[in-house]
């Protein structure tokens, strides 16, 4: 039998001890020695997620719904696997910027923007009121189930005065409970380790009480779950349970209950204040990724044999499944099991209630109504670090009495789930600001609050109002028949949406709403300068090295001692000295009090202060002492983001550069391999004229050669003519070969040049007599025109003989028989002779007269398609020209022919100095 | 953060797949009024499916882990702007 008195001592007492853990924890930090930073306390503060609707709540909804409690743990399971990806972001980001809650978050990567801070902060506290008075009722209900149970007095469901309801004096005590340990002093910057180590304290003993009574219900009162299991046929309610067809709404409810959850891990204001502010280190995440989903899986695994249990012990209904936890111990007389199991939920719903209220009450104060207060003029000049506390305190106190009129209000009419689902679906609103803040630069100011405003009050509409209208607040009509008999605005089937379940059609039309409009409106919406800095700051937190993300926008100027002082107001002189002492050793500067700061110091001092007031308060705070264009760039800014994007444009041109080189190397590449092709198939080509041209005199001399041999009857006259045409043949020979072996001299560099000093009208001369028995042969015509003065060259005489020559030759060969005219020309400029011959034969076609110069070119079709010659005469001619600086070129002739012409320098005033290096650019 | 890029995928398809694992349709495969070892089948599947889950994780984010980096001094090697 329990008395009154022995609870209430017990939760004194345990209250008592939790108070002494966090003074012990808080004492310990100030010595320097955490207790709360390792990953095992920061696990166990994470699990402030299991609240009374845990420990309470999962049973009386695993009783109705069989495996519905289940996708509200899953949903956490799952989102810790991308904790890394995801939530390690949004800590770095709140480090850095020294955000200390959700409001703080949003306001920041939305241009510390005072109004949308407001709009969240008025979002969580709406949103939270119904959680927060979750737990309210279920600490009174098991308070009074635990006093009454034995004497059968379950207390009637309706409302005792104030002064009678056990729900108010809980408030109260965790009111101040609440006061004492989340705001005993102002430095709210900094983490609260005493309340850390409290709630990991109590997640443990939540964990160990309901597994207590889990195996007491399962192995004590049942002989293990096979047992418990096998007596479920004897219950025919029962069976529909172990199946999901109980559940309401069916799989888009299971579904959109995992999202909710998924979106509630990381953005309850009291989880984000667990996961992110009171974070230490994030590497501890790693270790909690995995022994956080460890742990709901542990509180989990009894609810299903409690909630049998309870189903078989109590079939007539006339207990409350929410409460099993409790009389299941108290049937079986385990008094003391059921305190312990009291203190377990008692745990559960403090620790929610102490972080909940001091995260709200942070916001509240942040980025409610500091900005209001600073608005005023004459409380900017006052010290505020007094008032900041008392608007806390203050905010802790509201908050936990709208709760308990909330409670008041809905009275029995829901059960916890329910409740806190509509928790839920508030706090999912912040889901689509902070992810897409977080991860896409483009999301803006317009788009976030837009957004926000609308999935606030979808969320309104269709859970807040029909939690009113369901307690008589408003009327019964407003749910079944829509307001004003509108059936299509109908809150629970908002549009006429029948598909779903009340919950989830409020996530999807809130979603809806939220994201459309954020995404929608930021793509039609400009950034201002300071949205797009602090954008850039959130979303490339790994990319930048440095933290001076405001260090983009000069604020003007500002006397040091000014920021001081004003820092000052918040947080106190010490902590200001210290913290600026701090910030001039690290830098290595002096800071004196009358000079102006910079917009580093100016920047520190923002931070400083957003870790005491807020982001958007800290802004106009700052703002007020500095002096000066607010928000305009910064030279500084302006030059790093110049800097950067000059960077990208120079990467960019070198790229193309680059590119167009590769382009440019591959074409060249290209063309010789033309070249090359094209020098193989000459090769091949000459080696097979020359092998025919060896062979035809070979071929000759050798058929002359054996007639001579065979045939000795053979007269004088026969053998003579021959003999001659053998000689003839030997010549064409060794002239042909004589060539070759020129050619390959000349190639391989190897020639020996004599340059002497010689009459080049001589040189010509020479040549003229030595072809002229080729003339008369032919019958060509031959016109000379020489100058009758000498020409001085300095040349070497039988090579450039060998290029006349060969230029006459060739004349006469393309000369048509009989009326053939050559002519032959000197002529001399300034600079240069030049030897001209033409002829009045076929001509050269145009594409021919450059290559023609190359070596086994020859041409084809001439009188008898037959190549005339070597096909190396020219290419010889051409070299030994260019060795001696000269050209040599043809061109056409009017009336059909062809001139070769070349040209050599004239000698300079040292006539005896020789061509030198022999400059070898044509050669192929 | 180069060391830890392999890894994260390995997670997101092991959240992928815990997704898929835990919602319609898999789940209806197992919604059905029968024990397997005295346990109903529905919580049988979800509970060590759960445990399964957990496990992986634990075993990719243990699993030779590299010794972390230190959070300062992670220096960009682009020279900044002070």
């Amino acid at each position: 039998m329990l008395q009154q008195w022995h609870i209430l001592l017990a939760s004194i007492s345990y209250l008592g001890l939790l108070f002494g853990i966090a003074r012990f924890a808080d004492k310990r930090a100030d010595a320097g020695r955490s207790v709360i930073s390792n990953p095992y306390i920061y696990t166990l503060s994470i699990a402030v997620y299991c609240t009374a609707w845990t420990f309470y709540g999962s049973v009386g909804r695993a009783a109705s719904t069989g495996a519905g409690f289940l996708p509200i743990y899953l949903g956490p399971t799952l989102m810790a696997a991308l904790w890394w990806l995801v939530l390690r972001k949004i800590i770095r980001i709140s480090k850095i910027n020294r955000i200390t809650s959700i409001a703080d978050f949003i306001a920041s990567r939305y241009g510390k923007n005072t109004r949308i801070g407001g709009l969240v902060t008025l979002i969580a506290v709406v949103g939270i009121m119904p959680y927060i008075s979750l737990q309210l009722k279920a600490v009174s209900t098991s308070f009074q189930v635990l006093v009454h149970f034995s004497t059968a007095q379950i207390p009637t469901p309706g409302s005792p005065a104030v002064w009678l309801d056990t729900a108010f004096y809980v408030s109260l005590i965790m009111a101040i409970f609440s006061i004492l340990f989340g705001t005993r002093h102002i430095d709210a910057t900094e983490r609260h380790e005493g309340m850390v180590a409290a709630i990991a304290f109590e997640s443990l003993v939540k964990l160990l009480t309901f597994s207590a009574v889990g195996i007491y219900v399962t192995f004590f009162m049942f002989s293990g779950p096979a047992d418990l299991f096998s007596w479920i046929p004897q219950y025919p309610k029962l069976g529909p349970l172990l199946q999901l067809d109980t559940l309401p709404g069916g799989y888009a409810n299971w579904l959109s209950l995992t999202f909710l959850s998924m979106m509630a891990i990381l953005f309850l204001p009291r989880q984000f204040q667990v996961l992110v502010v009171e974070n230490v280190d994030e590497r501890h995440l790693k270790k909690a990724m995995w022994l956080f989903p460890l742990y709901l899986l542990l509180i989990n695994i009894f609810v299903v044999p409690i909630a049998f249990a309870g189903l078989m012990l109590f079939p007539e209904g006339d207990i409350d499944p929410d409460t099993f936890v409790l009389t299941l111990p108290l049937i079986e007389g385990q008094n003391l099991l059921a305190l312990f199991a009291f203190l377990g939920g008692l745990s559960a719903a403090t620790g929610m209630v102490i972080v909940a209220t001091v995260a709200l009450s942070t916001m509240v104060c942040n980025d409610l109504v500091m900005p209001i207060l600073l608005r005023i003029e004459k409380l900017r000049q006052r010290d505020l670090s007094g008032v900041l506390l008392a608007i806390r305190r203050g905010s802790i106190i509201a908050i936990l009495f709208l709760s308990y009129f909330y409670v008041r209000l809905i009275g029995e009419s829901y059960a916890l789930v329910s409740i806190g689902l509509v928790s839920f679906t508030a706090v999912a609103q912040f889901a689509p600001p902070i992810l897409f803040g977080a991860f896409w630069k483009g999301a803006s100011r317009r788009g976030a609050m837009s957004g926000l405003l609308a999935g606030f009050l979808v969320w309104t509409y269709t859970l807040l109002l029909p939690a009113f209208a369901s307690s008589g607040w408003l009327a019964e009509s407003f749910l079944t028949h829509g307001p004003w008999g509108i059936d299509w605005l109908r809150p629970s089937q908002l549009f006429g949406l029948i598909f779903f379940d009340p919950v989830t059609q409020a996530v999807f039309w809130s979603m809806f709403a939220n994201i459309g409009l954020l995404v929608g409106v930021s793509l039609h919406s400009r950034q201002d300068s300071i949205e797009r800095v602090q954008a850039t700051l959130f979303v490339d937190i790994f990319k930048k090295d440095a933290i001076s993300g405001d260090a983009y926008l000069q604020r003007g100027t500002a006397m040091v001692s000014d920021l001081q002082s004003l820092v000052a107001r918040f947080i106190g002189l010490t902590r200001t000295l210290k913290a600026f002492n701090g910030y001039a050793r690290t830098r290595g500067i002096e800071l004196l009090d009358d000079v102006h700061a910079d917009a580093n110091l100016i920047e520190f001092s923002e931070r400083l202060l957003s870790g005491a007031i807020g982001a958007a308060s800290a802004r106009i705070m700052v703002s007020s002492v500095v002096h000066g264009e607010a928000e305009a760039m910064s030279m500084d800014g302006v030059m790093r983001i110049l800097d950067e994007t000059s960077q990208v444009i120079e990467y960019s041109q070198r790229l193309e550069i680059k590119s167009r080189e590769l382009e440019a190397a591959t074409k060249e590449l290209q063309d010789a391999n033309e070249r090359l092709k094209e020098l193989d198939r000459l090769k091949d080509e000459f080696v097979s004229t020359v092998s025919h041209e060896l062979r035809t005199p070979l071929t000759s001399i050798r058929a002359f050669s054996e007639i001579l041999l065979t045939t000795p009857s053979i007269s004088n006259d026969e053998q003579k003519r021959f003999l001659g045409i053998i000689v003839k043949e030997t010549e064409r020979l060794t002239r042909l070969i004589n060539r070759i072996l020129d050619l390959a001299k000349i190639e391989a560099n190897q020639i020996e040049w004599n340059p002497e000093k010689v009459d080049l009208r001589a040189v010509v001369d020479e040549a003229l007599q030595s072809t002229s028995q080729l003339f008369l042969e032919r019958n060509v015509h031959l016109d000379t025109t020489l100058p009758h003065w000498p020409v001085p060259m300095v040349v070497d005489r039988d090579r450039i003989m060998q290029v006349v020559i060969n230029l006459l030759s060739n004349a006469v060969h393309f000369c048509p028989r009989n009326n053939g005219q050559v002519t032959v020309r000197i002529y001399e400029n300034r600079d240069a002779v030049s030897v001209e011959v033409a002829d009045n034969g076929p001509g050269i076609p145009q594409e021919e007269m450059e290559r023609i110069f190359e070596k086994f070119h020859q041409l084809k079709n001439i009188e008898d398609g037959k190549p005339k010659g070597t096909g190396l005469g020219l290419a010889i001619s051409k070299r030994i020209i260019e060795f001696h600086r000269g050209r040599i070129w043809v061109a056409g002739r009017p009336g059909g022919g062809a001139i070769f012409t070349f040209s050599l320098p004239r000698p300079t005033n040292d006539l005896q100095s020789g061509p030198d290096i022999p400059p070898r650019t044509a050669a192929p | 953060m180069p060391t830890t890029r392999p890894k994260n995928e390995k997670i997101i398809a092991l959240f992928f797949l815990g997704l898929l694992g835990f919602n319609y349709p898999l789940l209806a495969l197992f919604s059905r009024n029968s024990l397997i070892f005295g346990i109903p089948f529905l919580y049988l599947y979800l509970f060590v499916l759960w445990t399964l889950f957990i496990g992986f994780i634990a075993l990719l984010l243990e699993k030779n882990s590299p010794p972390p980096p230190p959070l300062a001094g992670k220096k960009s090697t682009r020279p900044s702007g002070k």
